[in-house]
């Protein structure tokens, strides 16, 4: 198994920030510390030429700690090239800096993940509801989160 | 030999309840405004083939030009307070058709995002069923609302500030 070129380079430049790595299916998957996404994406778009951020989310591992991981799904766009970055975000401190200052699509990406995830994201500079009404509470994509609404009974099953 | 008159200068008489009655449900201009799905059978219904022109029935871009808002998809909570505003803007007599599932009772949309039935904030006249319905459904509906519209009493005293109008059913 041909390990990707980033892989490499990365553990080169940071080798105390890479957490894991996976390949599966010829993708392939790089944790990293979340203190240094900012230094390491910087890297990723500046050295590396991954230019698009196809598409920034949240995963909520609810049980396993840490329970979310913020993922980026880099492109590089003249060697038709991809590559997932990972981080891991405790409960606790459900924050990670944000990466708009490198990809400006990071901004509403982020938004989403605010709103629906409850991941907040450092010197973020628009930081607010992007599909949620402005008043809403809560992060619903969150799996505790009741899938009808906190304020309705859940629905019990038409047997019972 | 003058002019030939088949039926000359004749009168009717008719009750002004009928007459009012019978304008507006011949003339309902619904807003156009489509949520979801159950929109693209409101358009098809609106277009050559089924043809609510024909019924006098001419999709209106303002909501003060408007007689009846069809509530076509499904309604979020987040579009909730624009529908209410819709509504609010149309004149009365006005009238609401909650088409297909969705419209109705949130259809198959049970969760945190979705009104559950646009009743909890509008007063519907009609609801048809379907997911989404076919524009034959949606012609039948508006048919129902026509027979509606025809037994409502003391609309002509209503429009002069006579009581109110009384709608059967």
């Amino acid at each position: 198994m041909s390990e990707h070129a980033a892989v490499g380079k990365l553990k080169q430049n940071f080798a105390d920030a890479v957490l894991d790595v996976v390949e599966f299916r010829g993708e392939t998957t790089i944790t990293v510390k979340k203190e240094q996404i900012v230094e390491v994406c910087k890297f990723l778009k500046g050295e590396l030429g991954y230019n698009f951020l196809c598409d920034l989310c949240g995963v909520d591992y609810l049980g396993k700690s840490p329970r979310f991981m913020v993922v980026y799904n880099l492109y590089n766009i003249s060697l038709k090239d991809r590559l997932r970055i990972k981080v891991p975000v405790e409960e606790g401190d459900a924050t990670v800096d944000t990466v708009s200052t490198i990809w400006s699509t990071a901004n509403w990406h982020e938004r989403e993940c605010w709103d629906l995830m409850g991941i907040s994201f450092n010197s973020h500079p628009d930081l607010r509801r992007i599909l949620m009404p402005a008043d809403w509470d809560g992060h619903p994509l969150r799996k505790d989160y009741p899938v009808q609404g906190p304020d309705r009974e859940p629905y019990q099953g038409r047997l019972q | 030999m003058g002019v030939d008159q088949t039926l000359g200068n004749n009168i009717i008489t008719t009750s002004l309840d009928k007459l009012v009655n019978w304008s507006r449900s011949r003339s309902l201009w619904p807003m156009t405004f489509g949520l979801a799905c159950c929109a693209i059978e409101m358009m098809a219904a609106g277009a050559a083939r089924f043809d609510l022109d024909r019924l006098g029935i001419l999709f209106r871009a303002s909501p003060r030009q408007s007689d009846v808002i069809i509530i076509a998809g499904t309604v979020t909570k987040k579009m909730l307070p624009v529908i209410e505003t819709v509504y609010e803007q149309m004149p009365e007599p006005k009238y609401v058709i909650a088409m297909g599932a969705c419209a109705c009772s949130g259809g198959i949309f049970d969760t945190y995002s979705t009104v559950q039935g646009i009743d909890q904030h509008l007063p519907v006249d009609v609801y048809i069923p379907g997911c989404p319905p076919r524009p034959e459904g949606l012609i039948y509906g508006i048919g129902k609302l026509q027979e509606k519209i025809m037994k409502e009493r003391n609309s002509f005293g209503a429009v002069i500030g006579v009581g109110e109008r009384v709608s059967e059913v």
